[in-house]
């Protein structure tokens, strides 16, 4: 490849070490692949970018919200919109995510080295959790009231509670609309990038099938085979 | 929607129909998912690897 | 060792034979798709908002109980009075055998309940107002065991209160001290609002934080009434539901049916967790089990239930069917 300038690389240097590290783990092929392995022919396969899609309407629709402050939405109708918005994509975001879960369990998608993955997963589940708790407890109505007065007792019961008021307005409000979507956010990117870096995990094969390639080792440990 | 809605007390569970529809649906949309026909492409389904 | 996953890939599938997919176009797809259903959804069905309770709601709409919990935070016998931590050391808190977390971190969000609730807004309240200023002065000089006893009897009688144009009549005595003032005062405030405004405030201007009217309410027989009518409380899976016949927090089944079941129900439990440290029981529990589902991978057993169970037969069909046919070269 000409290059405009005749110097050479410094082979030390840390943008190409960390250009080269990129190519190497997730080049742009296997971030943006146009084909995938025959057997990704099933309709679970698809839970998994439902759910970020009800992430994206999510987001969007609480960037309405959160623009317009924590009252519009109950003396607008408009506000109300949105906020049924948010409340629905909020719902079909658990229900496909849920799903993805079931699907990738039953699919055992943790095989050869994906170990890592899934566990993202369940910490995004478990964020994913605490966000819309701060949620409900951001409504400023007879719901938020009762769930705040109620889950202080677990919260206080924890140690956490003295930091982590739920009785807090501001503190669950900004909770809420900033650090746990950011939270969240980073946690699907990088469960994405690790999704595309290894590729869709091989169906299961029973043990000493002739297909198999030592996939019996497929269930144990972090790496496994990586055949 | 703002009446309150009806729950079904079988033993220890007590749930309300909205959370019972929800329930319900995920467990047959996820059965639907399993069965329903994948639209693949044309290159040869014999599942013969090259 | 980070091994290179890349050419690993490709490794991974030789011999795989690859179908065109479209990612991204299945990704437009799906926003498409999601946000059509929400937003019909949305459209047709709305969302909950029952509003709020209020200090004045309560007062009005049961001016007994109302008396009554303030009453009961001069005596500190209300769930708040005898919380302790993070509120107050008049409790000990939960705990488990030496797991006590909610007394290590101290008192970090102090609230005194019946100087808070009752004492400081009748303090306000008595500029102006002489009868309430003499009875106020007389509680403050008066020794515990006299309060004690006016509380007493004040609580007793209480529970044959009656109402009359929103006012609170007990039968007449001299055993009441200068309780009787205090609280129709304080209920005149409440009434008129003036308690949502003194407790959320607070002596400040800007406020986000609403611990103190919250704990106030909190306390109240009122809202738990409500809560109970909205199926809301723990003892009725209620972290689960909504108002209304909306879905509620479907995903925390889990977490709420653990509040349905013994141990957590019975006053003597099983090694030491009951009812009375509930909280943190099942706090510990969840912990565990969500640490073990983050764990699947790696316990024998459960990681081994998908190859068991042929859900993947339905799912990677197209992979397996080949292999009931015969052999071909």
């Amino acid at each position: 490849m000409a290059t405009t300038n005749s110097v050479a690389s410094n082979p030390k240097s840390w943008t190409l070490r960390l250009r080269k590290a990129i190519d190497r783990h997730l080049p742009m092929d296997h971030l943006l692949p146009d084909r995938q392995p025959y057997y990704v022919g099933s309709w679970v396969y698809v839970f998994g970018v439902v759910t970020i899609a009800a992430l994206v309407w999510v987001v969007v629709s609480g960037v309405v919200l959160s623009f317009m402050g924590p009252q519009w939405w109950h003396d607008s109708r408009l506000g109300r919109f949105f906020n049924s918005l948010h409340f629905w994509s909020v719902q079909l975001f658990f229900i496909f995510m849920v799903l993805h879960l079931w699907g990738q369990y039953f699919m055992a998608g943790w095989r050869s080295g994906r170990a890592a993955t899934w566990m993202i997963g369940v910490v995004i589940f478990a964020v994913s959790i605490l966000t819309a708790f701060t949620g409900y407890l951001s409504q400023q109505n007879f719901d938020s009231q009762f769930i705040a007065i109620n889950a202080k007792d677990a919260m206080n019961a924890a140690g956490a509670g003295a930091f982590f008021n739920v009785l807090n307005f501001g503190q669950m409000y900004g909770l809420h609309v900033m650090l746990l979507p950011i939270g969240v956010t980073i946690l699907v990117v990088i469960h994405i990038v690790m999704v595309r870096t290894r590729g869709v995990v091989k169906p299961i094969d029973p043990e000493g099938s002739s297909r198999s390639h030592g996939e019996a080792s497929d269930f144990v440990g972090i790496k496994g085979s990586v055949k | 929607m703002d009446s309150p809605a009806t729950y079904f007390h079988w033993g220890f569970i007590l749930i309300s129909v909205p959370n019972l529809v929800v329930i319900g649906g995920m467990i047959v949309l996820f059965a639907i998912a399993l069965v329903a026909p994948f639209p693949h492409s044309e290159e040869g389904d014999d599942g013969h690897d090259k | 060792m980070i091994r290179p996953m890349g050419a690993t890939q490709d490794e991974y599938y030789r011999g795989v034979r690859m179908v065109p997919y479209d990612l991204v176009k299945e990704l437009f797809l799906a926003l498409g798709g999601v946000g059509v259903l929400a937003v019909l959804v949305a459209l047709i069905l709305s969302s909950p908002d029952v509003g709020p309770v209020t200090i004045a709601t309560w007062a009005h709409q049961d001016p007994v109980d109302f008396v009554t919990t303030a009453t009961s935070e001069l005596a500190a016998t209300t769930v708040s009075g005898g919380y302790g931590n993070p509120y107050n050391t008049a409790g000990p808190g939960q705990s488990w055998g030496p797991i006590a977390p909610q007394k290590w971190f101290g008192t970090r969000i102090p609230v005194d309940s019946g100087n808070a609730f009752v004492i400081q807004p009748l303090q306000r309240a008595s500029v102006g107002n002489t009868d309430l200023g003499t009875a106020l002065s007389m509680w403050q000089a008066a020794s515990s065991g006299d309060q004690a006893k006016w509380l007493d009897a004040y609580t007793k009688a209480l529970a044959n209160a009656t109402v009359t144009d929103g006012k609170v009549t007990v039968a007449a005595s001299d055993t009441y001290g200068p309780l009787t003032v205090m609280m129709s005062n304080l209920l005149g405030i409440a009434q008129a609002g003036g308690l949502d405004g003194l407790l959320v405030i607070n002596g400040r201007f800007y406020q986000t934080d609403y611990t103190q009217p919250l704990l106030f309410i909190g306390d109240s027989g009122y809202l738990s009434g409500l809560a109970s009518d909205a199926h809301l409380t723990g003892s009725q899976w209620g972290m689960m539901n909504e108002t209304g016949s909306y879905p509620g927090q479907t995903w925390l089944w889990l977490y709420t049916m653990w509040y349905q079941v013994p141990p957590f129900t019975s006053p003597d439990g099983f090694l030491g967790l009951n009812m009375s440290n509930a909280d943190l029981g099942i706090i510990i529990l969840m912990t565990i089990l969500t640490a073990a589902l983050a764990l699947v991978p790696f316990i024998p057993g459960l990681r081994d239930i998908p190859r068991w169970v042929p859900i993947h037969r339905l799912i990677w069909r197209r992979y397996y069917a080949p292999r009931k046919a015969a052999p071909r070269s």
